[in-house]
């Protein structure tokens, strides 16, 4: 890194698309799985008429609602800032990039930002289950609107569907059958959602586990914890094994970034995996602690003794493809990313184990910092699904698409060094501002626990009467 | 009617839908102040826009993505030279959207008095920009062989887009103030139309004036018919909230809009953004446009969803309908 008085605009561009970005997918999967979760309890409730599940329904929805606020608000900054900061990019990938986030807009983001006010706002005046139905639609609306962002990230790690016009200097899209259809979507799809569900299951684990320490409305949470365990299990599961479909398909597509992965400089026969390495990781010294034979070449080939590409090769085919260049990433930071991302997934994945044994059959688990811990897991999502993304973005470098495109040549070449400035420093300090207050109330509401089964109730049903305060008010 | 020509009328709709929508939207958060005397009130105010805003919003959202998808060049050189103008819109739509939310959610009356704030300046901003983006479209700005703004932010802070801005934020108070006459009661609702009868009066000077500037300077036969039409729908609205009719009046000033957003649209046609210093460099909608191929694959996406949009999202302002009574505010 610089110094801080020689940011240039490509600089300061970038890490104002890294933290924003980063930030807004802190809370799109609290969104994707908690939409979910509420969406399941409310019909839990439909069917079987527990008040229990009512009262959960309402107490997860509020949660609920103060994360999808920040995911909205967020979301805007993402669809604007292409053009801002990366006016060059927006020329260039347009015709193929433009489409699917216009089909964010029309097919998902429309429905899912309709209905949860028709469901915030509903619970008077709909039938049940119409006021139902706005739920399952907002849930539904969520993963169309990943479906559409995922598809258009995929054309930047791996192009799709274009050609290149060389007059227009842009890619064009010839099927956008195939921009949907790109086998590195059609992987980060299910991964990005069972990410979402362990995020959402920890989430529902760890308030859960407050109220069992503090042995209050067990009758609501109790089962709100059995949903959010098997989630979090569902969702680590799901994730191992889209996890290994995506490491195939970004070995076939990317083989620079499963190599910066291990920080793998020679192309070798049944690779292993280092779990930690210490030293330098430049190719000269590294010292890796723990190795798991085989484990790479098994990741990227589906075969133990499979070849596994190493940078210095991969560097030399792409100097002769593209030119004189550097296109490795920055290893230490693509091999530690990985690391993290599997290793808190793991963690989250383990500590749903533990409660689920601690908590079976009605068991309650008595040591005083069983559940401190069990909360402050719930870190280990958010933690994970960053690393996630800094692996997958910054592992691409140099390339904003793949083989297209460099990072350097993306940025707006007009707009300069203030302008960006004033935006980063401007919306860094928002969401910081915001965090901490999303967070506050977060943790307030969670600790609040739900309604009580009259107030539950009181609210619950369509009502004419003219004198009767609105079920639900801002 | 060639595809480019389709889309250019697409994004014209869009935004327009957008301003008659949030117009009122942000004319609510601006009056809590004016209207909201206690907090009951102020919560009353915030409830006829509660269930709508967000819907709302998606409308510029899916004309930016429209955008990006159908112009590729008028996106990146619209978002790329208009950055201050469009970091101060997005600030605002964060702060908010976030007061919505979270207002109801604190305990103090300070928590609740830095959202109103948040809400107030996050209306206002917005709307004023607005007026600022879309005069500087209109008017040009001078752009390089590359289609890059070379100006700085001080470039689009001119008169006569100081002048528009200053018309959206009026025009959009006045039709907040109108929306609220219609959906409240009482005390509260005869409030509204007071005030928006002395805000009608105000916004009629600066949108009178902008509108014939922008006949002066840039209008056709088309746009004169438009900005006639466009002044006789604001004057309808103040003789109809005069009256009392404040759904008559809404509908007034929701014409009012969707008339001179159309003649900006047509003030501007066929260029997107034309070019100050070189007129070689001006965007037009064919050579800012995307491919034959994906401007055919969105029609059939916007031919698809957006009257399936309209249908439900029409359905919602149905649903809640009911006058916001203060009473029924249940007490925080």
């Amino acid at each position: 890194m610089r110094d801080w008085g020689d940011m240039d605009v490509l600089d300061l561009a970038r890490m104002q698309f890294g933290v924003t970005t980063v930030y807004h997918f802190l809370f799109v999967p609290v969104t994707i799985g908690l939409s979910l979760l509420v969406a399941i309890l409310q019909t839990l409730w439909r069917t079987t008429r527990k008040t229990a599940y009512l009262r959960a329904t309402k107490f997860w929805g509020k949660l609920f609602l103060i994360n999808i606020a920040m995911g909205v608000v967020t979301g805007i900054v993402q669809e604007f800032q292409f053009g801002m900061n990366w006016s060059a990019y927006s020329r260039f990938v347009g015709d193929v990039f433009g489409a699917p986030l216009a089909f964010e807009a029309l097919v998902a983001f429309f429905l899912e930002s309709t209905f949860i006010g028709v469901w915030i706002f509903g619970w008077d005046r709909l039938k049940p289950g119409l006021h139902l139905a706005a739920i399952w639609l907002v849930a539904i609306g969520g993963l169309a609107s990943a479906y559409f962002i995922l598809a258009a990230n995929a054309f930047m790690q791996n192009p799709v569907g274009y050609q290149l016009n060389e007059t227009a200097g842009r890619a064009e899209l010839t099927s956008f059958g195939a921009v949907l259809s790109n086998p590195v979507a059609l992987a980060a799809f299910p991964h990005t959602i069972f990410a979402s569900w362990l995020t959402a299951g920890t989430i529902v684990i760890a308030v859960s586990g407050y109220h069992f320490m503090h042995r209050r409305d067990l009758d609501v949470h109790r089962p709100a914890m059995r949903l959010g365990i098997l989630t979090t299990l569902v969702g680590g599961l799901g994730l191992v094994l889209s996890g290994d479909s995506l490491g195939k398909v970004m070995t076939a597509t990317q083989p620079m970034k499963m190599a910066a992965a291990e920080a793998l400089y020679q192309t070798t026969y049944n690779a292993p995996f280092s779990v930690l390495t210490i030293g330098s990781l430049d190719g000269s010294r590294g010292t890796p602690i723990i190795e798991i034979p085989g484990l790479l070449s098994f990741l990227a080939t589906g075969s133990f003794n499979g070849e596994v590409q190493g940078i210095n090769d991969l560097n030399a085919q792409y100097q002769a493809l593209y030119g004189p260049g550097e296109y490795a990433p920055y290893i230490p930071l693509t091999y530690w990313s990985f690391r993290a991302m599997i290793g808190f997934g793991m963690l989250a994945v383990a500590m749903a184990v533990i409660v689920w044994w601690c908590t079976r059959r009605g068991r309650m688990p008595e040591h005083r910092l069983f559940w401190p811990v069990a909360m402050w897991m719930a870190a280990t999502p958010f933690l994970a699904n960053s690393a996630g993304w800094i692996f997958t973005e910054m592992g691409r470098q140099p390339w904003v698409v793949f083989s297209l495109y460099e990072t350097s040549e993306a940025v707006s070449p007009r707009v300069g060094v203030p302008t960006v400035a004033i935006s980063f420093i401007g919306f860094t300090l928002v969401y910081l501002v915001l965090a901490v207050v999303a967070l506050k109330l977060f943790l307030k509401y969670a600790k609040a626990g739900p309604p009580d089964a009259e107030g539950a109730l009181a609210t619950s049903s369509p009502s004419d009467e003219p004198d009767q305060p609105m079920a639900f008010a801002y | 009617m060639d595809l480019t020509t389709i889309w250019f009328i697409a994004i014209a709709v869009l935004f327009t839908g957008y301003f008659i929508l949030e117009g009122f939207d942000f004319g609510v958060g601006m009056l809590l102040p004016v209207l909201g005397r206690e907090e009951r009130e102020r919560r009353a105010l915030i409830n006829t826009i509660g269930p709508v805003w967000d819907g709302n919003e998606v409308w510029v959202i899916t004309a930016g993505g429209a955008m990006f998808a159908a112009f590729p060049h008028w996106y990146a050189s619209l978002f790329s030279g208009f950055y201050l103008l469009l970091f101060a819109i997005l600030v605002g739509l964060i702060v908010r959207g976030t007061a919505f939310e979270y207002r109801g959610k604190g305990d103090t009356d300070r928590w609740r008095r830095n959202w109103d704030r948040c809400l107030i300046a996050g209306s206002a901003v917005p709307a004023f920009c607005w007026g600022v983006v879309v005069a500087n479209l209109v008017r040009g700005v001078p752009l390089d062989a590359n289609f890059d703004y070379t100006g700085s932010i001080w470039g689009l802070l001119n008169g006569y887009a100081l002048l528009g801005g200053l018309t959206t934020l009026l025009l959009f108070a006045t039709h907040g103030a109108y929306f609220l006459h219609l959906r409240t009661t009482g005390d509260l609702a005869e409030r509204a139309r007071a005030t928006g009868l002395r805000l009608g009066a105000a916004t009629a000077v600066p949108a009178l004036a902008f509108l014939v500037w922008t006949q002066a300077a840039h209008g056709n036969w088309t746009t004169l018919v438009l900005i006639v039409l466009a002044v006789m729908a604001l004057l309808a609205g103040l003789a109809l909230d005069y009256t009392g009719r404040g759904g008559w009046a809404f509908a007034a000033t929701a014409l009012t809009i969707g008339l001179a957003s159309a003649a900006l649209f047509c003030a501007l046609w066929p260029n997107v953004l034309p070019s100050t210093s070189d007129a070689a460099n001006s965007l037009t909608h064919e050579n800012a446009a995307a491919t034959q191929k994906t401007l055919g694959i969105m029609t059939w996406a916007a031919v698809i969803f957006l009257p399936l949009i309209l249908l439900y999202q029409g359905w919602t302002y149905w649903v809640f309908r009911q006058r916001v009574i203060v009473e029924r505010i249940p007490v925080a």
